[in-house]
């Protein structure tokens, strides 16, 4: 259906616009104008992107509350973003005069810096990917560490307890998170047998009967799919595992000594990792910019990517309205005794689907050993008491 | 203990938002400056002086006792006696304030000026929205602004007006009794006591 020539068009259009564009320049600086025209529409989109949510998520949060959310700016409250913009663009920029000034300037740049390059590996359509690296999905997740390291930049230029203990949080917990994330993508190369995130894409969009081959329909992939769910909003500091700016108990976290647009720039890089994990979420399990039916290939494959990334924020936004933050200890426990037995589980999982081969025995095989494991360990994890209500040693 | 928990939650909060469009009755905010909620009777926010009659400046109550402008823990209070003397509801000369300031920026609402009132002068309103542009003259109240008339007291407090009325008639009766004519100078009107100590 793709080669009917509107349906074409459509589909490629911010391709062929960028070519017609990049055509009129000479042809000795044509690779750089290229680079240089993507970059900045991705530099352009994501920030939009965040404004859309946030007011998407004010007024969302707020309906699960029973509350209205913003509706005094512009009708039913959508100018919003741009009163919160004004506000903290015109606001003091504080620098504590303890703080260690370089890197409490440094830490918001480098966050905003990092979050935005892992964009350059993810297709956003066909024939959308900004460079189509082999090793794509390791330099996702490369990126994506060094958003530890400014993080902490922020808590320890600060000179506060609460910005340093809210560093040191997300430091545990990012970096106890990473191990499952990367290993729940490991599944999928195993599978795929490629790094590259366009080559993932290419294996998933395939359709039996007008239905997808998504990974995310198969007994591993799913399973891959909750724990990368998981590790990912744990990844981006996402309630409920919020811990690192925790309002309730540290002020703000590793963000308390920021005011004023490096308070935004936080902001703005805690919204455009959520945009870069869920688009790599998206790219792995889901298909990536692949139509959910055969039937709606005919739109354009943008879109898909761009619905799916929507659909996972709208999630993110979901459980935030949910759940209550995790305790330290829970964090840590959830992480190692329990996402990360089940997901190597599901590494196993994987390679026996992997040679099982075609058939029905893979499906029930695979689906009895995820399910045994997963009750198994709930049930374990239940009597060692690391879940459930919390037991009082000395106050019953 | 298998993540059902989970679920259920996120089921609620999805009932809540989807409910939130349908239903007008979950939605428990009311819209202030467009939709305002009536005060209830008791509200208390920031104290007026009642005055009888048609004329504030005759009608006033008040006759600069003083004992609200000492009373007042915070000090929001400012009181000039007046040098002479003029009749007040009933006829008798009292003295009068001359000026009556309250500093609304000050005033922290505890209603102990009307408790120590023994005239039933001054008592508290309902009006709550008295921010003002001018943060220098615009947030003293002087007594023009202040004075507010019997009538617009049963307007807003029927039940107190209504007790506080039935007791100033019983006793402006029983000193008129008494004294046979409004001869009584130094004396003053009998004191009704003070509200607080019922």
């Amino acid at each position: 259906m793709i080669d009917h020539p509107i349906v074409y068009q459509a589909d490629q259009i911010f391709v062929l616009l960028k070519h017609w564009l990049i055509g009129q320049l000479p042809s000795s600086v044509q690779p750089a104008a290229g680079v240089l025209l993507s970059v900045v529409v991705i530099i352009c989109l994501f920030p939009a992107l965040f404004a859309v949510t946030t007011i998407i998520e004010r007024k969302g949060l707020g309906r699960m509350q029973n509350r209205l959310g913003p509706n005094r700016t512009g009708p039913f409250g959508i100018l919003q973003p741009i009163a919160d913009g004004i506000k903290s663009l015109t606001k003091e920029d504080i620098v504590p005069t303890s703080a260690d000034g370089v890197v409490h300037f440094l830490a918001p740049v480098l966050l905003v810096v990092v979050v935005f390059m892992g964009f350059a590996v993810l297709p956003m359509g066909r024939n959308m990917a900004l460079t189509d690296m082999d090793a794509g999905l390791l330099f996702f997740f490369a990126i994506g560490a060094s958003t530890e390291l400014s993080v902490f930049m922020a808590g320890w230029s600060s000179r506060n307890k609460y910005s340093l203990l809210g560093a040191m949080r997300a430091v545990a917990q990012m970096i106890s998170y990473e191990v499952p994330l990367l290993l729940s993508s490991v599944a999928v190369v195993m599978i795929t047998g490629s790094l590259s995130l366009n080559k993932i894409v290419e294996a998933q969009n395939h359709y039996t009967w007008g239905l997808p081959h998504w990974y995310i329909f198969t007994p591993w992939g799913l399973a891959g799919f909750l724990i990368f769910c998981i590790a990912a909003t744990a990844e981006t500091n996402r309630s409920p595992f919020d811990l690192p700016e925790g309002e309730s108990e540290l002020v703000a976290g590793y963000h308390t000594e920021y005011s004023g647009f490096k308070f935004a720039l936080f902001f703005l890089g805690e919204y455009v990792g959520m945009f870069s994990i869920s688009g790599l979420g998206a790219t792995l399990f889901l298909g990536g910019w692949s139509a959910p039916l055969q039937i709606l290939n005919f739109i354009p494959s943008w879109f898909w990517f761009f619905s799916k990334l929507m659909a996972a924020i709208c999630v993110f936004i979901w459980m935030r309205g949910t759940f209550p933050r995790l305790r330290q200890d829970q964090l840590m426990n959830f992480a190692w005794k329990f996402c990360l037995p089940l997901v190597l589980t599901n590494l196993f999982v994987t390679a026996l689907w992997r040679f099982l081969g075609e058939g029905w025995l893979r499906w029930a095989l695979c689906t009895a050993i995820l399910v045994v494991v997963y009750v198994a360990m709930a049930r374990a994890e239940m009597r060692s008491g690391h879940f459930g209500s919390r037991r009082y040693r000395y106050a019953e | 203990m298998f993540g059902e928990g989970i679920l259920k939650g996120l089921a609620e909060t999805a009932k809540n938002f989807f409910g939130s469009y349908v239903s007008a009755d979950r939605l428990t905010t009311v819209e202030y400056p467009e939709k305002r909620l009536e005060p209830i009777e008791a509200a208390r926010v920031f104290p007026f002086l009642v005055y009888d009659g048609g004329d504030w400046q005759a009608g006033l109550r008040c006759v600069a006792c003083q004992i609200c402008e000492k009373e007042c823990p915070p000090k929001c209070i400012y009181i000039e006696k007046s040098k002479d003397k003029k009749p007040d509801a009933v006829g008798k000369m009292q003295f009068y304030p001359t000026r009556f300031d309250i500093d609304v920026s000050v005033c922290m609402s505890c209603q102990i000026c009307v408790e120590v009132c023994p005239f039933d002068a001054i008592k508290m309103d309902k009006l709550f929205e008295l921010a003002t542009d001018d943060r220098f003259g615009g947030l003293i109240l002087d007594r023009g602004m202040l004075a507010k008339s019997n009538q617009y007291f049963h307007g807003i407090h029927p039940t107190e007006a209504a007790e506080v009325d039935a007791r100033l008639t019983a006793e402006r009766a029983k000193s008129a009794a008494k004294a046979g004519a409004p001869a009584a100078k130094d004396a003053g009107r009998p004191q009704p006591p003070p509200p607080g100590e019922k």
